[in-house]
């Protein structure tokens, strides 16, 4: 077998169905780990918190960056709609994620961005009440964030 | 059968900038209707985006993105004509595609 299909065969946990169609010869071993890298971090949408997101995305923490801009209103009139966009310059971007800190599951959504797309995204999110919005970028393998604060009026999870 | 999605992809410079408005409930499953009773989580789980056949962005989504969700991207390396096609999938397993020609 290939050193390459070897290590893609570790990355994807051997057994699993992405290195069984490795070793096949189904798809390469880039697009297995393409694949595994792009696939749904179910432990990030469960998440409670800030840092149980992050610690869901593999790190310790992550290290605030001045590279990271997030656009959004100061105050939001409803907060069933507020949109909010992050763009970076940092190089290499492979995922944007955005989360509203009180909400009860903070993360909102999580961009896996190929090197076909700029890393900018935008949307409108929920938001229960006045937070920090965060956006966590993933950039050669490390985890960076920066925050803004919207103010909400009239808070956006029904009920 | 769901509505529609809108997509408009403008190119410049080989950059295409996509606004996609996507037609979904996008229940949290924290609401409740008159009588009192919950209405169940139903939410787009994920969103795809292809050039042609070519995957240029995934994206993984809660119920804390917005009703009728927005969504704003650039893809780089596109030409006019090309097809821009977004797929989303949600959480009863329901998909849909739409597309448009980038202009």
């Amino acid at each position: 077998m290939s050193m390459n299909r070897r290590k893609a065969l570790q990355a994807t946990g051997g057994v699993g169905v992405l290195g069984m169609f490795v070793a096949a010869g189904v798809i390469t071993p880039q697009e297995a780990r393409a694949q595994a890298a792009a696939a749904r971090n179910a432990a990030a949408f469960d998440a409670k918190d800030l840092n149980g997101v992050v610690r869901a995305f593999g790190a310790d923490s992550a290290a605030p960056s001045a590279a990271i801009s997030i656009t959004g209103p100061d105050i939001a009139e409803n907060g069933a709609v507020v949109p909010v966009g992050a763009t970076t310059t940092l190089p290499n971007v492979q995922m944007i994620a955005l989360l509203v800190e009180k909400n009860p599951a903070p993360l909102a959504a999580a961009f896996m961005t190929t090197p076909d797309m700029e890393p900018f995204v935008a949307t409108r999110v929920k938001m229960g009440q006045t937070s920090d919005v965060y956006a966590l970028v993933r950039a050669d393998g490390r985890l960076h964030m920066a925050k803004r604060e919207i103010k909400v009026t009239l808070g956006g999870c029904g009920g | 059968m769901s509505s529609p999605m809108r997509i408009r992809a403008a190119e410049t410079g080989g950059v295409a900038d996509v606004r996609v408005l996507m037609a979904h409930p996008m229940e949290t499953g924290m609401r409740r209707d008159a009588a009192g009773a919950v209405i169940p989580r139903h939410y787009i789980t994920e969103v795809t985006a292809r050039v042609g056949d070519r995957v240029v962005m995934t994206a993984h989504w809660s119920p804390g993105v917005s009703t009728n969700p927005f969504l704003q991207f650039r893809v780089r390396g596109v030409s006019k004509g090309q097809q821009l096609s977004v797929t989303w999938r949600d959480s009863r397993g329901d998909t849909r595609t739409d597309q448009t020609a980038i202009t």
